[in-house]
Protein backbone atom coordinates (compact mmCIF):
# COMPACT_ATOMS: atom_id res chain seq x y z
CA UNK A 1 0.00 0.00 0.00
CA UNK A 2 1.37 3.48 -0.46
CA UNK A 3 2.21 6.34 1.93
CA UNK A 4 -1.02 8.55 0.07
CA UNK A 5 -3.23 6.10 0.07
CA UNK A 6 -2.65 4.98 3.98
CA UNK A 7 -3.13 9.15 4.93
CA UNK A 8 -6.37 8.95 2.88
CA UNK A 9 -6.99 5.90 4.59
CA UNK A 10 -6.56 7.61 7.66
CA UNK A 11 -8.56 10.29 6.95
CA UNK A 12 -11.83 8.46 5.66
CA UNK A 13 -11.41 6.36 9.06
CA UNK A 14 -11.15 9.60 11.30
CA UNK A 15 -14.57 10.84 9.36
CA UNK A 16 -16.17 7.49 9.94
CA UNK A 17 -15.06 7.95 13.11
CA UNK A 18 -16.63 11.65 13.59
CA UNK A 19 -13.82 12.46 15.43
CA UNK A 20 -13.65 15.73 13.42
CA UNK A 21 -13.89 17.80 16.32
CA UNK A 22 -10.47 15.80 17.59
CA UNK A 23 -7.80 16.73 14.40
CA UNK A 24 -5.53 14.20 14.12
CA UNK A 25 -3.76 12.51 11.49
CA UNK A 26 -2.01 9.31 10.28
CA UNK A 27 0.79 8.23 8.53
CA UNK A 28 2.53 5.23 6.78
CA UNK A 29 4.53 3.28 10.30
CA UNK A 30 6.21 -0.17 9.82
CA UNK A 31 4.84 -2.17 6.90
CA UNK A 32 1.19 -2.90 7.14
CA UNK A 33 0.80 -0.04 9.65
CA UNK A 34 -0.65 3.22 10.23
CA UNK A 35 1.04 5.61 12.94
CA UNK A 36 -1.94 7.94 14.14
CA UNK A 37 -1.43 10.85 15.80
CA UNK A 38 -3.44 13.20 18.17
CA UNK A 39 -3.56 16.59 17.80
CA UNK A 40 -0.56 17.73 20.22
CA UNK A 41 1.77 16.00 17.72
CA UNK A 42 3.40 14.20 20.51
CA UNK A 43 0.94 11.02 21.55
CA UNK A 44 0.77 8.05 18.91
CA UNK A 45 -0.56 4.91 18.57
CA UNK A 46 0.13 2.15 15.87
CA UNK A 47 -2.92 0.24 14.35
CA UNK A 48 -2.31 -2.40 11.85
CA UNK A 49 -3.44 -2.05 8.37
CA UNK A 50 -6.19 -5.10 9.22
CA UNK A 51 -7.84 -3.64 11.57
CA UNK A 52 -11.62 -2.96 10.18
CA UNK A 53 -12.21 0.75 9.67
CA UNK A 54 -15.69 0.66 11.42
CA UNK A 55 -17.34 4.01 13.26
CA UNK A 56 -16.29 1.87 16.68
CA UNK A 57 -12.81 0.46 15.60
CA UNK A 58 -12.01 4.56 15.09
CA UNK A 59 -13.63 5.78 18.54
CA UNK A 60 -11.68 2.81 19.97
CA UNK A 61 -8.75 4.32 18.95
CA UNK A 62 -9.43 7.58 19.65
CA UNK A 63 -10.49 6.62 22.89
CA UNK A 64 -7.15 4.94 23.70
CA UNK A 65 -5.49 8.20 22.65
CA UNK A 66 -7.36 10.41 24.57
CA UNK A 67 -6.30 8.20 27.29
CA UNK A 68 -2.95 8.04 27.23
CA UNK A 69 -2.82 11.91 26.75
CA UNK A 70 -5.03 12.38 29.86
CA UNK A 71 -2.12 10.33 32.04
CA UNK A 72 0.26 12.45 30.70
CA UNK A 73 -1.81 15.61 31.87
CA UNK A 74 -3.63 14.82 34.80
CA UNK A 75 -4.16 18.54 35.72
CA UNK A 76 -6.66 18.41 32.77
CA UNK A 77 -9.36 19.09 34.29
CA UNK A 78 -8.73 21.51 36.48
CA UNK A 79 -11.18 23.73 35.33
CA UNK A 80 -13.75 21.42 36.80
CA UNK A 81 -11.93 20.53 39.99
CA UNK A 82 -11.51 23.86 40.91
CA UNK A 83 -15.40 24.79 40.17
CA UNK A 84 -16.01 21.93 42.42
CA UNK A 85 -14.19 23.64 45.47
CA UNK A 86 -15.13 27.35 44.63
CA UNK A 87 -18.06 28.77 43.41
CA UNK A 88 -17.70 31.15 40.81
CA UNK A 89 -20.09 33.09 38.99
CA UNK A 90 -20.57 31.91 35.26
CA UNK A 91 -20.04 33.88 32.33
CA UNK A 92 -22.89 36.04 30.30
CA UNK A 93 -24.90 33.50 28.28
CA UNK A 94 -24.39 34.44 24.88
CA UNK A 95 -26.75 31.89 23.07
CA UNK A 96 -29.46 33.96 21.91
CA UNK A 97 -26.66 35.34 19.17
CA UNK A 98 -26.28 32.22 17.34
CA UNK A 99 -27.55 32.09 14.29
CA UNK A 100 -27.35 35.58 13.91
CA UNK A 101 -25.11 37.83 11.83
CA UNK A 102 -21.83 39.65 12.81
CA UNK A 103 -22.49 42.36 10.29
CA UNK A 104 -19.17 41.33 8.31
CA UNK A 105 -17.51 38.73 6.57
CA UNK A 106 -16.95 36.22 9.30
CA UNK A 107 -20.76 34.83 8.89
CA UNK A 108 -22.84 33.84 11.58
CA UNK A 109 -22.12 33.30 15.38
CA UNK A 110 -22.39 29.78 15.85
CA UNK A 111 -23.18 27.66 19.11
CA UNK A 112 -19.05 26.75 18.76
CA UNK A 113 -18.52 30.37 19.14
CA UNK A 114 -20.69 31.26 21.88
CA UNK A 115 -19.32 27.76 23.35
CA UNK A 116 -16.05 29.13 22.99
CA UNK A 117 -16.37 32.62 24.46
CA UNK A 118 -17.83 31.42 27.58
CA UNK A 119 -15.14 28.52 28.35
CA UNK A 120 -12.36 30.86 27.60
CA UNK A 121 -14.25 33.71 30.03
CA UNK A 122 -14.72 31.23 32.50
CA UNK A 123 -11.52 29.10 32.47
CA UNK A 124 -9.75 32.74 33.28
CA UNK A 125 -11.84 33.55 35.94
CA UNK A 126 -10.74 30.17 37.22
CA UNK A 127 -7.29 30.21 36.93
CA UNK A 128 -7.75 33.73 39.04
CA UNK A 129 -9.61 31.26 42.08
CA UNK A 130 -7.12 29.21 41.97
CA UNK A 131 -4.59 31.76 42.30
CA UNK A 132 -6.59 33.45 45.10
CA UNK A 133 -6.86 30.44 46.86
CA UNK A 134 -3.42 29.14 47.53
CA UNK A 135 -0.44 30.86 48.98
CA UNK A 136 2.01 28.99 47.23
CA UNK A 137 1.50 30.54 44.17
CA UNK A 138 1.01 34.03 45.27
CA UNK A 139 4.50 33.82 46.07
CA UNK A 140 3.42 34.16 50.31
CA UNK A 141 6.21 33.97 52.59
CA UNK A 142 3.93 33.34 55.98
CA UNK A 143 1.53 30.88 54.08
CA UNK A 144 -1.11 33.26 53.80
CA UNK A 145 -3.71 33.59 50.76
CA UNK A 146 -6.30 36.22 49.67
CA UNK A 147 -9.23 33.73 50.87
CA UNK A 148 -8.28 34.12 54.44
CA UNK A 149 -9.53 37.32 54.11
CA UNK A 150 -11.87 37.58 51.32
CA UNK A 151 -13.98 34.02 50.79
CA UNK A 152 -15.63 33.83 47.83
CA UNK A 153 -14.05 37.59 46.80
CA UNK A 154 -16.01 39.38 49.52
CA UNK A 155 -14.97 42.25 50.26
CA UNK A 156 -12.88 43.20 47.66
CA UNK A 157 -15.43 45.28 45.80
CA UNK A 158 -13.65 46.05 42.46
CA UNK A 159 -16.56 48.06 41.51
CA UNK A 160 -15.41 50.73 43.79
CA UNK A 161 -12.47 51.35 42.03
CA UNK A 162 -10.79 53.88 40.67
CA UNK A 163 -10.72 55.66 43.40
CA UNK A 164 -8.63 58.43 45.86
CA UNK A 165 -7.09 55.51 48.56
CA UNK A 166 -6.35 57.62 51.26
CA UNK A 167 -4.15 55.31 52.66
CA UNK A 168 -1.39 55.43 49.71
CA UNK A 169 -2.11 59.15 48.65
CA UNK A 170 -2.96 58.46 45.47
CA UNK A 171 -5.89 57.02 43.08
CA UNK A 172 -5.74 53.30 43.21
CA UNK A 173 -6.76 50.54 40.60
CA UNK A 174 -7.91 46.90 41.72
CA UNK A 175 -4.28 45.62 40.96
CA UNK A 176 -2.68 48.38 43.23
CA UNK A 177 -5.00 47.04 45.78
CA UNK A 178 -4.14 43.18 45.06
CA UNK A 179 -0.88 44.33 44.75
CA UNK A 180 -0.62 45.62 48.21
CA UNK A 181 -2.16 42.89 49.74
CA UNK A 182 0.54 40.85 48.41
CA UNK A 183 3.08 42.72 49.63
CA UNK A 184 1.99 43.27 52.94
CA UNK A 185 -0.88 40.72 54.48
CA UNK A 186 0.47 37.89 51.96
CA UNK A 187 4.52 39.11 52.52
CA UNK A 188 4.72 38.59 49.01
CA UNK A 189 6.49 40.01 45.85
CA UNK A 190 4.22 42.46 43.58
CA UNK A 191 3.56 41.04 40.31
CA UNK A 192 3.93 43.14 37.14
CA UNK A 193 -0.03 45.01 35.71
CA UNK A 194 0.32 42.16 32.93
CA UNK A 195 1.78 39.17 34.57
CA UNK A 196 -0.55 35.78 34.08
CA UNK A 197 -1.53 35.62 37.49
CA UNK A 198 -2.37 39.53 37.93
CA UNK A 199 -4.83 39.11 34.98
CA UNK A 200 -6.19 35.84 36.39
CA UNK A 201 -6.83 37.40 39.83
CA UNK A 202 -8.37 40.20 38.07
CA UNK A 203 -11.16 37.86 36.35
CA UNK A 204 -11.74 36.11 39.07
CA UNK A 205 -12.26 39.19 41.13
CA UNK A 206 -14.51 40.67 38.37
CA UNK A 207 -16.09 37.88 38.50
CA UNK A 208 -17.61 37.14 41.45
CA UNK A 209 -19.08 40.65 41.43
CA UNK A 210 -21.09 39.96 38.39
CA UNK A 211 -24.23 42.18 38.13
CA UNK A 212 -22.82 44.69 40.95
CA UNK A 213 -23.40 48.35 39.05
CA UNK A 214 -19.90 50.40 38.61
CA UNK A 215 -19.27 52.82 41.26
CA UNK A 216 -15.63 54.31 40.26
CA UNK A 217 -14.37 56.39 43.22
CA UNK A 218 -16.68 54.51 46.32
CA UNK A 219 -15.35 54.95 49.70
CA UNK B 1 -9.99 50.26 94.36
CA UNK B 2 -8.32 47.42 96.27
CA UNK B 3 -5.47 45.72 93.92
CA UNK B 4 -6.35 42.29 92.85
CA UNK B 5 -4.60 39.27 93.70
CA UNK B 6 -3.35 37.55 90.79
CA UNK B 7 -4.40 33.87 90.36
CA UNK B 8 -0.99 33.14 90.36
CA UNK B 9 -0.47 34.70 94.15
CA UNK B 10 -3.70 32.73 94.78
CA UNK B 11 -2.51 29.66 93.62
CA UNK B 12 0.40 29.85 95.45
CA UNK B 13 -0.99 30.55 98.80
CA UNK B 14 -3.50 27.70 98.16
CA UNK B 15 -0.96 24.95 97.41
CA UNK B 16 0.92 26.35 100.42
CA UNK B 17 -2.07 25.79 103.04
CA UNK B 18 -3.08 22.65 101.25
CA UNK B 19 0.75 21.49 102.14
CA UNK B 20 0.85 22.93 105.36
CA UNK B 21 -2.64 21.38 106.37
CA UNK B 22 -0.89 17.93 105.15
CA UNK B 23 2.21 18.07 107.06
CA UNK B 24 -0.30 17.17 110.27
CA UNK B 25 -1.52 14.00 108.76
CA UNK B 26 0.13 10.60 108.95
CA UNK B 27 0.28 8.62 106.02
CA UNK B 28 -3.46 6.78 106.32
CA UNK B 29 -5.32 9.93 107.18
CA UNK B 30 -3.54 11.44 104.26
CA UNK B 31 -5.09 8.88 101.63
CA UNK B 32 -8.19 9.17 103.23
CA UNK B 33 -8.26 12.84 102.38
CA UNK B 34 -6.98 13.00 99.07
CA UNK B 35 -9.23 9.58 98.18
CA UNK B 36 -12.20 11.40 99.56
CA UNK B 37 -11.45 14.69 97.91
CA UNK B 38 -10.67 12.79 94.34
CA UNK B 39 -14.24 11.05 94.72
CA UNK B 40 -16.01 14.02 95.52
CA UNK B 41 -14.21 16.10 92.26
CA UNK B 42 -15.11 13.22 90.23
CA UNK B 43 -18.22 12.75 91.19
CA UNK B 44 -19.13 16.34 90.53
CA UNK B 45 -17.98 16.49 87.58
CA UNK B 46 -14.89 18.58 88.21
CA UNK B 47 -11.90 18.64 85.86
CA UNK B 48 -8.25 18.92 86.89
CA UNK B 49 -7.71 22.00 84.75
CA UNK B 50 -4.82 21.43 82.50
CA UNK B 51 -3.06 25.03 83.48
CA UNK B 52 -3.49 24.66 87.18
CA UNK B 53 -2.63 22.60 90.56
CA UNK B 54 -5.98 23.54 91.88
CA UNK B 55 -9.04 21.56 90.83
CA UNK B 56 -11.71 24.54 89.76
CA UNK B 57 -14.12 24.92 92.42
CA UNK B 58 -17.46 23.97 90.80
CA UNK B 59 -20.32 25.99 92.52
CA UNK B 60 -23.58 24.22 93.27
CA UNK B 61 -26.08 25.23 90.45
CA UNK B 62 -29.43 24.06 91.88
CA UNK B 63 -31.05 26.42 90.90
CA UNK B 64 -29.71 29.56 93.22
CA UNK B 65 -29.26 32.92 92.79
CA UNK B 66 -26.45 33.92 90.40
CA UNK B 67 -23.23 36.18 91.48
CA UNK B 68 -22.40 38.15 89.09
CA UNK B 69 -19.28 37.42 87.48
CA UNK B 70 -16.83 38.01 83.95
CA UNK B 71 -14.96 35.85 82.29
CA UNK B 72 -12.67 37.14 78.96
CA UNK B 73 -12.37 35.39 75.82
CA UNK B 74 -9.79 34.73 72.75
CA UNK B 75 -10.56 33.08 69.98
CA UNK B 76 -9.27 31.91 66.12
CA UNK B 77 -5.77 32.35 66.66
CA UNK B 78 -5.06 30.22 63.79
CA UNK B 79 -1.38 29.46 64.72
CA UNK B 80 1.15 28.53 62.00
CA UNK B 81 4.09 27.23 63.65
CA UNK B 82 6.17 29.77 64.96
CA UNK B 83 9.24 30.00 61.93
CA UNK B 84 6.51 30.33 59.19
CA UNK B 85 4.21 32.76 60.73
CA UNK B 86 5.30 35.12 63.02
CA UNK B 87 2.15 37.29 62.96
CA UNK B 88 -0.39 35.23 63.74
CA UNK B 89 1.71 34.07 66.79
CA UNK B 90 2.50 38.15 67.94
CA UNK B 91 -1.64 38.77 67.68
CA UNK B 92 -2.30 36.02 70.02
CA UNK B 93 0.36 37.13 72.55
CA UNK B 94 -1.50 40.75 72.56
CA UNK B 95 -4.31 39.20 73.07
CA UNK B 96 -2.67 37.24 75.89
CA UNK B 97 -1.71 40.76 77.23
CA UNK B 98 -4.82 41.99 77.06
CA UNK B 99 -6.77 39.84 79.10
CA UNK B 100 -3.56 39.47 82.07
CA UNK B 101 -4.35 43.26 81.90
CA UNK B 102 -7.41 43.18 83.14
CA UNK B 103 -8.48 44.07 86.77
CA UNK B 104 -9.67 43.12 88.26
CA UNK B 105 -8.97 39.56 86.61
CA UNK B 106 -12.12 37.40 84.72
CA UNK B 107 -13.05 34.21 86.43
CA UNK B 108 -11.70 32.34 83.61
CA UNK B 109 -11.03 32.71 79.99
CA UNK B 110 -12.42 30.97 76.81
CA UNK B 111 -10.29 29.82 74.14
CA UNK B 112 -12.90 29.65 71.35
CA UNK B 113 -11.72 27.19 68.89
CA UNK B 114 -9.11 27.15 66.05
CA UNK B 115 -5.95 27.51 68.01
CA UNK B 116 -4.26 26.09 64.95
CA UNK B 117 -4.51 26.82 61.07
CA UNK B 118 -4.11 23.38 59.94
CA UNK B 119 -3.78 20.82 63.32
CA UNK B 120 -0.36 20.28 63.26
CA UNK B 121 1.07 19.22 66.45
CA UNK B 122 3.72 22.07 66.40
CA UNK B 123 0.76 24.51 66.46
CA UNK B 124 -1.91 23.26 68.71
CA UNK B 125 2.04 23.13 71.33
CA UNK B 126 3.20 26.52 70.69
CA UNK B 127 -1.03 27.67 71.25
CA UNK B 128 -0.96 25.89 74.28
CA UNK B 129 2.40 27.20 75.32
CA UNK B 130 1.10 30.45 74.75
CA UNK B 131 -1.97 30.14 76.50
CA UNK B 132 -0.17 28.75 79.83
CA UNK B 133 1.28 32.60 80.23
CA UNK B 134 -2.41 33.41 81.13
CA UNK B 135 -3.13 34.21 85.00
CA UNK B 136 -6.35 33.57 85.03
CA UNK B 137 -7.89 29.69 84.11
CA UNK B 138 -8.89 28.34 80.42
CA UNK B 139 -11.59 26.91 79.38
CA UNK B 140 -10.75 25.21 76.13
CA UNK B 141 -13.06 24.67 72.92
CA UNK B 142 -12.35 23.20 69.56
CA UNK B 143 -12.36 24.34 66.49
CA UNK B 144 -12.43 23.21 62.92
CA UNK B 145 -8.84 23.89 62.13
CA UNK B 146 -7.52 21.79 65.35
CA UNK B 147 -9.53 18.83 64.53
CA UNK B 148 -9.43 17.89 60.53
CA UNK B 149 -5.72 16.31 60.52
CA UNK B 150 -6.00 13.76 62.69
CA UNK B 151 -10.05 13.94 63.91
CA UNK B 152 -8.89 15.50 67.42
CA UNK B 153 -6.24 12.62 68.99
CA UNK B 154 -3.72 15.93 69.60
CA UNK B 155 -6.00 18.26 70.83
CA UNK B 156 -7.18 15.93 73.69
CA UNK B 157 -3.81 15.20 74.35
CA UNK B 158 -3.31 18.14 75.29
CA UNK B 159 -6.76 19.69 76.40
CA UNK B 160 -9.17 16.80 77.26
CA UNK B 161 -12.32 15.73 76.24
CA UNK B 162 -13.76 18.53 74.24
CA UNK B 163 -17.16 18.23 74.77
CA UNK B 164 -18.00 19.26 79.05
CA UNK B 165 -20.01 21.31 80.94
CA UNK B 166 -18.81 22.75 84.25
CA UNK B 167 -21.35 25.03 87.04
CA UNK B 168 -20.19 28.07 87.65
CA UNK B 169 -21.65 30.89 90.41
CA UNK B 170 -25.04 29.53 89.38
CA UNK B 171 -24.38 29.12 85.93
CA UNK B 172 -24.54 26.18 83.73
CA UNK B 173 -22.10 26.16 81.30
CA UNK B 174 -21.90 23.69 78.19
CA UNK B 175 -19.12 23.13 75.55
CA UNK B 176 -19.86 21.82 72.93
CA UNK B 177 -17.72 20.38 69.27
CA UNK B 178 -20.63 22.04 66.92
CA UNK B 179 -17.89 21.47 63.97
CA UNK B 180 -18.18 17.80 63.35
CA UNK B 181 -18.91 16.98 59.23
CA UNK B 182 -20.34 14.17 57.25
CA UNK B 183 -17.36 11.96 55.76
CA UNK B 184 -16.46 13.55 52.69
CA UNK B 185 -13.03 12.91 52.68
CA UNK B 186 -12.97 8.95 51.94
CA UNK B 187 -14.68 8.10 49.14
CA UNK B 188 -12.65 10.81 47.46
CA UNK B 189 -9.45 8.70 49.03
CA UNK B 190 -7.66 12.07 50.85
CA UNK B 191 -5.08 11.68 53.13
CA UNK B 192 -5.42 13.66 56.32
CA UNK B 193 -3.53 16.88 55.46
CA UNK B 194 -6.07 16.85 52.28
CA UNK B 195 -9.06 16.91 54.45
CA UNK B 196 -7.74 19.13 56.52
CA UNK B 197 -6.70 22.01 53.91
CA UNK B 198 -10.40 21.32 52.63
CA UNK B 199 -11.96 21.70 55.68
CA UNK B 200 -9.99 25.23 56.29
CA UNK B 201 -10.86 26.77 53.29
CA UNK B 202 -14.07 28.46 54.33
CA UNK B 203 -15.16 28.77 50.45
CA UNK B 204 -14.62 25.18 49.52
CA UNK B 205 -17.61 23.58 48.73
CA UNK B 206 -16.15 20.09 49.29
CA UNK B 207 -16.56 19.87 52.32
CA UNK B 208 -19.42 19.32 54.29
CA UNK B 209 -21.81 21.24 56.39
CA UNK B 210 -21.28 21.37 60.28
CA UNK B 211 -23.61 19.65 62.95
CA UNK B 212 -23.33 18.74 66.68
CA UNK B 213 -24.19 15.11 65.91
CA UNK B 214 -26.54 12.62 67.11
CA UNK B 215 -24.14 11.40 70.29
CA UNK B 216 -23.05 14.74 71.26
CA UNK B 217 -27.04 16.09 71.18
CA UNK B 218 -27.96 13.01 73.28
CA UNK B 219 -25.26 13.66 75.56
CA UNK B 220 -26.31 16.79 76.09
CA UNK B 221 -29.96 16.04 76.74
CA UNK B 222 -28.51 14.11 79.56
CA UNK B 223 -26.48 16.49 80.99
CA UNK B 224 -29.49 18.87 80.72
CA UNK B 225 -31.96 16.66 82.31
CA UNK B 226 -29.63 17.14 85.43
CA UNK B 227 -30.15 20.93 85.42
CA UNK B 228 -33.06 22.70 87.37
CA UNK B 229 -35.21 24.66 84.64
CA UNK B 230 -34.96 28.44 86.55
CA UNK B 231 -30.78 28.02 85.98
CA UNK B 232 -29.02 30.19 83.38
CA UNK B 233 -27.24 28.33 80.44
CA UNK B 234 -24.08 29.60 78.80
CA UNK B 235 -23.30 27.24 75.51
CA UNK B 236 -19.72 27.45 74.18
CA UNK B 237 -19.81 26.17 70.61
CA UNK B 238 -17.34 27.25 68.04
CA UNK B 239 -20.04 27.50 65.05
CA UNK B 240 -22.56 29.78 65.44
CA UNK B 241 -26.02 27.61 66.86
CA UNK B 242 -28.29 28.73 64.65
CA UNK B 243 -28.49 29.40 60.32
CA UNK B 244 -26.57 32.15 59.11
CA UNK B 245 -24.31 31.62 55.86
CA UNK B 246 -24.37 28.10 54.51
CA UNK B 247 -21.62 28.36 51.91
CA UNK B 248 -18.95 29.59 54.62
CA UNK B 249 -20.49 26.82 57.46
CA UNK B 250 -21.49 30.36 59.45
CA UNK B 251 -24.22 27.79 60.36
CA UNK B 252 -25.02 24.28 62.30
CA UNK B 253 -26.94 21.99 60.32
CA UNK B 254 -28.61 20.49 63.18
CA UNK B 255 -29.08 23.83 65.15
CA UNK B 256 -32.58 23.49 65.60
CA UNK B 257 -32.66 20.56 67.54
CA UNK B 258 -30.35 22.20 69.83
CA UNK B 259 -31.72 24.89 70.49
CA UNK B 260 -35.24 22.96 71.17
CA UNK B 261 -33.38 21.29 73.86
CA UNK B 262 -32.68 24.68 75.68
CA UNK B 263 -36.31 25.90 75.37
CA UNK B 264 -37.38 25.20 78.71
CA UNK B 265 -34.72 27.56 80.62
CA UNK B 266 -35.61 30.91 80.75
CA UNK B 267 -32.02 32.68 80.14
CA UNK B 268 -29.71 30.83 77.40
CA UNK B 269 -26.60 32.45 75.76
CA UNK B 270 -24.77 30.68 73.39
CA UNK B 271 -20.87 32.17 72.57
CA UNK B 272 -19.29 31.05 69.65
CA UNK B 273 -15.96 31.85 67.51
CA UNK B 274 -15.66 30.60 63.75
CA UNK B 275 -17.31 34.01 62.06
CA UNK B 276 -14.01 36.89 63.32
CA UNK B 277 -16.89 39.24 63.56
CA UNK B 278 -19.51 41.26 65.69
CA UNK B 279 -22.82 39.47 65.33
CA UNK B 280 -25.51 39.30 67.45
CA UNK B 281 -28.46 37.00 67.21
CA UNK B 282 -31.59 36.24 69.41
CA UNK B 283 -34.20 33.55 68.44
CA UNK B 284 -36.25 32.68 71.18
CA UNK B 285 -35.12 32.87 74.83
CA UNK B 286 -31.74 32.28 73.45
CA UNK B 287 -28.67 35.72 72.84
CA UNK B 288 -26.17 34.75 70.86
CA UNK B 289 -22.94 36.51 70.31
CA UNK B 290 -19.91 35.76 68.06
CA UNK B 291 -16.14 36.23 69.10
CA UNK B 292 -13.71 38.46 67.41
CA UNK B 293 -10.64 36.22 66.41
CA UNK B 294 -7.07 37.68 66.44
CA UNK B 295 -5.87 36.86 63.33
CA UNK B 296 -7.74 37.61 61.27
CA UNK B 297 -11.41 39.34 60.53
CA UNK B 298 -14.03 37.67 58.44
CA UNK B 299 -16.42 39.75 56.11
CA UNK B 300 -20.28 39.87 56.78
CA UNK B 301 -21.79 37.41 54.31
CA UNK B 302 -23.78 38.49 51.69
CA UNK B 303 -26.99 37.17 53.12
CA UNK B 304 -28.49 35.92 56.29
CA UNK B 305 -26.71 38.50 58.64
CA UNK B 306 -29.23 38.26 61.98
CA UNK B 307 -30.98 41.56 62.00
CA UNK B 308 -30.15 42.53 65.85
CA UNK B 309 -26.25 42.22 64.31
CA UNK B 310 -24.29 45.97 65.27
CA UNK B 311 -21.58 45.54 62.45
CA UNK B 312 -18.32 46.49 63.23
CA UNK B 313 -16.62 49.19 60.77
CA UNK B 314 -15.19 47.76 58.13
CA UNK B 315 -11.78 46.75 58.79
CA UNK B 316 -9.01 48.85 57.34
CA UNK B 317 -6.59 46.71 55.69
CA UNK B 318 -3.42 49.10 56.22
CA UNK B 319 -4.33 49.64 59.90
CA UNK B 320 -2.52 46.48 61.05
CA UNK B 321 -4.74 43.77 63.21
CA UNK B 322 -7.64 46.39 62.52
CA UNK B 323 -10.80 44.37 62.83
CA UNK B 324 -9.44 41.86 65.71
CA UNK B 325 -9.49 41.53 69.05
CA UNK B 326 -10.86 39.71 72.17
CA UNK B 327 -13.44 40.27 74.75
CA UNK B 328 -15.24 40.05 77.78
CA UNK B 329 -18.58 38.61 78.93
CA UNK B 330 -20.43 39.95 82.07
CA UNK B 331 -22.76 37.64 83.25
CA UNK B 332 -25.91 39.82 84.87
CA UNK B 333 -27.52 38.63 87.90
CA UNK B 334 -30.34 37.85 86.06
CA UNK B 335 -28.53 34.96 84.13
CA UNK B 336 -28.20 37.12 80.85
CA UNK B 337 -24.83 38.53 79.48
CA UNK B 338 -23.13 41.47 78.46
CA UNK B 339 -20.79 40.61 75.86
CA UNK B 340 -17.61 43.54 75.30
CA UNK B 341 -15.83 43.86 71.97
CA UNK B 342 -12.40 44.75 72.09
CA UNK B 343 -11.48 45.55 69.01
CA UNK B 344 -7.80 46.49 68.73
CA UNK B 345 -7.07 50.16 67.37
CA UNK B 346 -10.72 50.93 67.73
CA UNK B 347 -12.90 51.36 71.14
CA UNK B 348 -14.40 48.94 72.88
CA UNK B 349 -17.98 47.86 71.64
CA UNK B 350 -20.71 46.63 74.43
CA UNK B 351 -23.58 44.85 73.14
CA UNK B 352 -25.79 44.53 76.49
CA UNK B 353 -28.02 41.82 77.45
CA UNK B 354 -30.75 44.73 77.52
CA UNK B 355 -29.73 45.53 73.73
CA UNK B 356 -30.89 41.76 72.81
CA UNK B 357 -33.59 41.45 75.14
CA UNK B 358 -35.63 44.64 73.81
CA UNK B 359 -34.77 43.12 70.00
CA UNK B 360 -32.78 46.32 69.58
CA UNK B 361 -35.50 49.13 71.05
CA UNK B 362 -32.45 50.23 73.79
CA UNK B 363 -29.45 50.70 74.62
CA UNK B 364 -27.90 50.36 71.06
CA UNK B 365 -24.34 50.28 70.43
CA UNK B 366 -23.02 52.61 68.25
CA UNK B 367 -23.26 52.23 64.01
CA UNK B 368 -20.17 51.51 61.97
CA UNK B 369 -19.00 54.65 59.51
CA UNK B 370 -17.87 52.50 56.83
CA UNK B 371 -20.16 49.64 56.70
CA UNK B 372 -19.73 46.03 54.87
CA UNK B 373 -19.80 46.25 50.96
Amino acid sequence: MSRTTLLLGATALAVAAGLLSTRWAGHAGAQGTTVVTLCDNETKTTVPDSQAKTREEGQAIADALMSQWRQKNPDRDWIEGELEKHTIAKPADNSALVGRGQGQTYGQITEPDVQKWSRESLAMAANGSAVFHNAEQLGSTIAVSCDMCHPSAANTHPETYPKFQVQLGRVALLRDMINWCIEHPVRGTPLAPDDPKMRALEAYIYAQRKGTPLDYGRR
Amino acid sequence: MARHTSIETRHYAEREALFRGLQGLDRRAFLKVSLAAAGAALASGARFHPHSFVPVSVADAAGGPVEPFTFAYISDSHLYKRELNDRFVRQLLRAVDDVNALDPQPDFVLFGGDLAQLGQPEELDLGAQILKNLKAPVRMMVGEHDWYLDLGDKWRALFGQETYSFDHKGVHFVVLQSVNQKDFWTARGMTPMERMQTVAGLDNAVQSRFEVGDPQREWLKQDLAKVPGTTPIIVFSHSPLYKYYRPWNFWTEDAEEVQAMLKRFPHVTVIHGHTHQMLTNRIGNIHFHGMLSTAWPWPYAPEGLPKLTVQMNRPDPFNPNDGCGNGAVSVQPAGLVDAVYNLWNRNPIQVSAAYVASGGANAAPPKPTLTSF
